[in-house]
């Protein structure tokens, strides 16, 4: 008897339970507007129509509040403090006198007036390409040594005292071989993202091959997948997750060691001029580099913190 | 008597430990005919899913011969579907693609897109869940999952179907309404299947034979129970049998007269 067949037979019994389960699908397809839906009408069922309007927007009111307010008093707080110690003059200018000297270099992001005068558009752009650059080779080289030392373990044997030896190394110390390969500035730098770059994804890579649940391989060895399905349907998609954090946590310590890199090999670039302007003692600019530092960092994370979420498996 | 699916003769299994070599199984001597349903029941730690890795070809054995079809058993091979305790669905695809997967391996090398796409469908709505074809696991209950896997394994149209305490994992009214879902499916695909478990109620209602197998370490077969209830088995009418009484008191004394002695 073909499956077909007795597909019509066995689908016979239970339309209850179908029914059901059809409920519980739709339920859980329109998730959110459903569930708005509901509360809408329940709050209708309950309440006068007066009241409701200004209920809706009371409880509203309050999420919003609760989101909001911590981290504005936060901030608040931090320019508050920012503030009274910078009442009696010194070297760090006030929040005003910072906000001042923001709108202007705002005001015009991407000028340029010579190769070492350049809108600070200009300086995080070109910081982020050499973190681009750099940690695209670091992925490229990374990730599919991840693999090899996951899959093999007499590699990966081979290659963990290494790993464990140069992964603690601050990135600056390869700067100057870097300079010594390349004989300029710019790929030194690049050459040092790389380097910083490359330990988490090779590390999680190789994690998240090992920690492939052995039912997944099972299933591969009882269906007798051919290498290439049980690379892209099994062990890509198994070990995504793990990948995700070793980029971001290479991303970030990207981030970090470009600025301290392009202060020590100078030309356009976030680091080389909060140094610059450190040189000509514009206080309030290199706190402007901080906040833009930072922001840059926060966004690079968040971005990746949601392609993460949406190949993360583990927690649905 | 039908033809012999599967032949084990004197398989033994022993790993080796730090605490030098643990003998799992020794002399099992057992043959699976074609269109029959056998459970594998015992304490936990005899040695029942190691013999099913056994026939599966997860695991070799240490000693005895394994056949398959007069072939020796050398690894697994989707001729011996496997139905996992917990399901193994891939998170990452959908209940079609699961399914798909296991179907376009076995007639992919023969077979057109639409055909292979009404074998998926087929196997999905077998199991009663057509109407799930493109939920990822995640969004589907226990249960469901579980059906999703016999799908899998069924779609493969396997010589054997082996199941490792299928619905072990479920609570215990899914796991009735599964148990008669598999009764219907079994009776009308014909299917030969190996299903290891502990619950002595699902063995009897669902096999032809209830093997016993002893306490470890070194598990052998102890007794085999043939249950001779008509089919098709019904869950209510069967309760009031006394022939159904008599077979589950037959595999609990074994259980729990005649091993519990060794158990301690």
């Amino acid at each position: 008897m073909t499956l077909a067949a007795v597909a019509d037979r066995a689908g016979e019994p239970g339309t209850e339970k179908v029914s059901r389960v059809r409920a519980a699908v739709q339920s859980s397809t329109g998730k959110g507007k459903a569930m708005k839906v509901v509360t809408a009408e329940q709050a209708a069922a309950a309440e006068t129509p007066a009241t409701r309007s200004g209920v809706r927007i009371g409880a509203w009111g309050r999420a919003l509040l609760r989101v909001v307010v911590p981290p504005v008093a936060g901030l608040a707080l931090l320019i508050g403090l920012w503030h009274l110690a910078t009442l009696n003059g010194g070297g760090i200018p006030s929040p005003g006198k910072t906000w001042d000297a923001a709108v202007v270099i705002f005001s015009d992001p991407f000028y340029r007036e010579g190769p070492n005068d350049q809108g600070i558009g200009w300086n995080v752009l070109a910081s982020l390409q050499r973190v681009a650059i750099g940690f695209g080779f670091a992925a490229l080289v990374g990730i599919p040594a991840g693999f090899m030392l996951g899959r093999f373990a007499v590699l990966s044997q081979m290659m963990n005292p290494i790993i464990s030896l140069l992964r603690p190394v601050s990135p600056l110390a390869w700067l100057p071989i870097g300079l010594l390969v390349f004989q300029r500035a710019d790929p030194a730098a690049t050459w040092t993202i790389f380097i910083c770059s490359i330990w988490p994804m090779i590390m999680n890579t190789a994690q998240g091959v090992t920690r492939i649940p052995q039912d997944y391989l099972n299933v591969a060895r009882v269906l007798k997948l051919s290498e290439w399905k049980v690379f892209t349907k099994i062990l890509f998609p198994a070990v995504l997750p793990y990948m995700l954090t070793g980029i971001r946590l290479s991303i970030g310590t990207a981030w970090l060691v470009i600025v301290a890199a392009e202060m020590l090999t100078g030309g356009v670039g976030i680091g080389f001029w909060v140094w610059d302007e450190w040189n000509n003692l514009k206080v309030e600019h290199i706190i402007i580099a901080i906040f833009v530092i930072g922001t840059v960092g926060l966004i690079l994370e968040q971005a990746l913190m949601l392609v993460a979420r949406r190949f993360s498996y583990e927690n649905r | 008597m039908s033809k012999k699916i599967v032949q084990i003769e004197d398989v033994g299994q022993t790993f080796s430990t730090k605490n030098g070599p643990f003998t799992a199984l020794r002399g099992i001597n057992l043959d699976i005919h074609e269109g029959e349903s056998v459970s594998l029941i015992g304490h936990s730690g005899c040695g029942k899913s190691t013999l099913l890795n056994l026939i599966s070809g997860l695991t070799t054995p240490t000693s005895g011969v394994m056949l398959c079809d007069g072939r020796e058993i050398a690894g697994p091979g989707p001729e011996r579907a496997v139905v996992f305790q917990n399901h193994s669905l891939l998170p990452w695809l959908t209940c079609f693609d699961n399914v798909y997967l296991a179907v376009d391996r076995v007639f992919g090398a023969k077979e057109g897109k639409a055909k292979l796409k009404k074998r998926t469908e087929d196997a999905l709505a077998l199991v009663g869940l057509s109407h799930a074809e493109t939920k990822f696991p995640h969004e589907i209950s226990g249960g469901m999952k579980q059906r999703v896997g016999i799908a899998r394994a069924l779609s493969m149209e396997p010589r054997i179907l082996l199941m490792d305490e299928p619905f072990g994992a479920l609570d215990a009214l899914t796991r009735a309404m599964l148990q008669d879902e598999l009764v219907k499916i079994l009776a009308a695909t014909k299917a030969t299947m190996v299903m290891v478990t502990h619950d002595v109620d699902e063995a009897v209602l669902l096999s032809d034979r209830v093997v016993m197998l002893t306490n470890g370490p070194a598990a052998t077969i102890g007794e085999i129970l043939e249950v001779k209830l008509e089919r098709p088995r019904d869950r209510l009418a069967l309760a009031e049998q006394p022939e159904f009484a008599r077979y589950r008191a037959a595999v609990l004394d074994f259980l729990y007269k005649k091993q519990l002695k060794h158990a301690a």
